[in-house]
């Protein structure tokens, strides 16, 4: 047994290091979703997008005025995607602003594909982060394992906010009923907005560690970590925090033992990186029959 | 039948033939690589997609995300099958497998096949995906769409689908005859009469019993069941249809192509079918056709000068280079779905007495302005 895990260490690692990722942006998936009941397709192009103003800025800038100012950008791109695509449909039916999200996807997709030309750009080596270590015989960077901890202390961090301040506790109104908070003078439009900054400020942050591992961003690269994290967020239950959390981890490590299936199962075959994107997916749809909830979501009733 | 009726179906044949004679005379006229075609053939492939997504979404209310894999089932069923067997056996295509199937057939039977098999997949996977709500309907059938697409790329299946590389010389447009002939048929015309005849079916499905039992559970499911509509099986079966001319029309675009690869039918795709379907307005059939003709000519032919440096007189290489236009254009496609979200036909259908007031109107101002 020590064997095997020996053996196969750096998957289990990378497993770990990507679930992490993948947390800090399912939570932003899942506050969205939590309050407005919309699934926002445009937040893993903002994932992108973070990493490509991270290529562009530290080009000509140092990393301790980069990192900062790429976190406040994100935050002001989330912020704006929300006044501009999804206040103006606050009343109109759901259908209409999950287009306009996918819309605003199909937006930021593009206009990144226009800035960079359709190359894959070099994601810049983010000192201490991208340096290698060497864990029990495997090999990795330093990112793998500053992952999980950073994402740890994020969510604890998030937790308080929500449970302890203002904000925070009108967040959690809203998410229960929105009119009524309403009628209790919650000013919706600043709690949404807050929903948004926050969100895009932990794909921010995920995008530093996603894209140190990967090294290159394309337009396209948001696309699948944000609905792997999607997914993630409705395992946990969508609306959870720590439901999303778990998921993502879950998620994480078992796309990753499936790439490595040729060596832990003993099957050959070169399909798996395929399949590790179809089990995410497969995996959703049982979740989704199975639970429908998730891990820790509420049941819904319907009213007639 | 009364007049009104009668004189209504005549306008609508006429108009009808004049399209298919006007594509005849282009065909016969201008020089077979003209850019009218590529937008022609391109535009009518994506009203049968469009108008196939707006029965499921426009029609029957459910929310679906899954056309593109579908349209690859179609693509792939009709490129492997009417491949001819001696390319098949030869290395020139599965260079790295041995082709599994040993025959060949036409391109009809092809046709026909490339819908069954979607339509036999989307039973499959509507057993499950159907009882889901809305969004989450809209996620796994996403979810199907992607999973199609890896396994398409699978090794395993390398035999039969040339694992992820590309599929070419099969019957493409350039190979269509006469039956029992060998007079080549005009492409352009072919493509309009295969969309032509799918989404005659569609229309007549709508106004079936059938179409106003998928109204009814747009408007309100749980009044639809109590009226006695069996919701399960009314979705099922919007499903597979829609599914059915989702393959159909992907087994056009093969053709349209010359090649087919899994790689091309990602989940961008089904974003820009639904975008046309918001475009022509959900819920009417011909607002989808003619935003189909829009997209196509807006995105290949009109505004083709901002990716090549020269539009409308001005020349600005640093500006418009590569994938400007694709920005221009989400642009414009987020201004009519926060601004104008009934797009351009509403629920409504294009009709005479419609396009009559229109221009009525229009002179109306411009006199009152007088």
């Amino acid at each position: 047994m020590a064997d095997f895990f020996h053996q196969n260490l750096s998957y289990f690692l990378s497993g770990i290091s990507v679930g992490g990722q993948y947390a800090l942006i399912a939570i932003g998936y899942t506050m969205v979703y939590g309050i407005l009941r919309l699934i926002n397709f445009a937040h893993g192009d903002v994932f992108m997008c973070a990493g490509l103003m991270m290529v562009y800025l530290s080009s000509s800038l140092p990393f301790a005025i980069s990192i900062p100012l790429v976190l406040i950008l994100t935050v002001i791109l989330g912020f704006a995607i929300e006044r501009v695509a999804y206040k103006p449909l606050r009343s109109a039916p759901r259908m209409s602003v999950m287009i306009s999200a996918i819309g605003v996807s199909y937006l930021l997709q593009n206009a990144a594909l226009y800035f960079t030309g359709g190359l894959a750009r070099v994601y810049p080596e983010i000192p201490v982060l991208s340096a290698s270590v060497v864990i029990w015989d495997a090999p990795t960077r330093v990112v793998t394992l500053v992952t999980p901890f950073l994402t740890l202390v994020l969510v604890i961090l998030l937790s308080l906010l929500i449970k302890h301040t203002k904000i925070g506790m009108a967040m959690r109104a809203v998410s229960v009923d929105f009119e009524t908070s309403q009628i209790m003078g919650i000013k919706i439009n600043k709690v949404i907005s807050m929903t948004f900054m926050l969100g895009s400020l932990l794909a921010a942050v995920a995008s530093f560690l996603y894209f140190t591992n990967y090294a290159s961003v394309t337009p396209t690269s948001g696309s699948m970590p944000g609905l792997k994290a999607f997914v993630a967020a409705v395992f946990g239950g969508i609306g959870s925090i720590p439901g999303a959390v778990i998921g993502a981890f879950i998620i994480g490590i078992c796309e990753n033992i499936i790439k490595g299936g040729a060596s832990i199962f003993g099957i050959p075959g070169s399909g798996w990186t395929t399949f590790s994107d179809a089990f995410t997916f497969a995996f959703l749809i049982i979740i989704l029959i199975v639970k429908p909830t998730g891990l820790f979501g509420e049941k819904s009733v319907d009213k007639v | 039948m009364d007049r009104e009726k009668r004189n209504h179906l005549i306008r609508v044949f006429v108009a009808i033939a004049l399209v298919y004679g006007l594509v005849a005379v282009l065909e016969f006229t201008l020089r077979p690589t003209s850019i009218i075609f590529t937008v022609l053939r391109k535009g009518a492939i994506y009203s049968l997609v469009a108008v196939s997504m707006n029965l499921l979404n426009g029609f029957t209310g459910l929310f679906s995300l899954g056309q593109a894999g579908f349209m690859l089932l179609g693509a792939y069923t009709y490129a492997i099958l009417t491949m001819p067997t001696a390319v098949k056996e030869s290395e020139r295509v599965y260079r790295y497998y041995d082709a599994l199937i040993h025959f060949d057939t036409g391109v009809l039977a092809g046709l026909i096949a490339a819908g069954l098999i979607a339509a036999v997949f989307a039973f499959f996977i509507g057993l499950p995906v159907l009882r889901l709500k809305s969004d989450y309907l809209a996620i796994a059938t996403l979810g199907f769409a992607e999973i199609i697409r890896a396994v398409c790329q699978w090794d395993v299946l390398g035999p039969l689908t040339n694992g992820a590389n590309l599929l070419r010389e099969f019957k493409d447009l350039s190979r269509i005859t006469l039956p029992f002939s060998d007079i080549p048929f005009p492409p352009t015309l072919f493509v309009f009469i295969v969309v032509g005849i799918c989404i005659l079916l569609i229309v007549l499905l709508i106004n079936s019993s059938y179409g106003r039992a998928f109204k009814a559970i747009r408007d309100d499911e749980t009044a639809a069941e109590a009226m006695g509509i069996n919701l399960f099986r009314h979705k099922e079966l919007s499903f597979v249809i829609s599914s059915f001319f989702a393959g159909i029309s992907g087994a056009l675009l093969a053709m349209f192509q010359y090649t087919v690869q899994a790689q091309q039918f990602r989940t961008v795709l089904t974003y820009e079918i639904l975008l046309i379907v918001v475009i022509g307005g959900i819920g009417s059939i011909s607002g989808s056709c003619i935003a189909s003709f829009l997209y196509i000519a807006l995105s290949e032919w009109w505004l083709r000068g901002l990716d090549m440096g020269t539009f409308l007189g001005i020349n600005a290489p640093d500006l418009f280079r590569s994938g400007f236009r694709r920005l221009v254009f989400s642009v414009i496609i987020m201004i009519i779905v926060l601004f104008f979200s009934r797009g351009i036909m509403g629920d409504k259908e294009l009709s005479y007495e419609r396009v009559r007031s229109f221009f009525k109107g229009r002179i109306h101002r411009k006199e009152n302005a007088r």
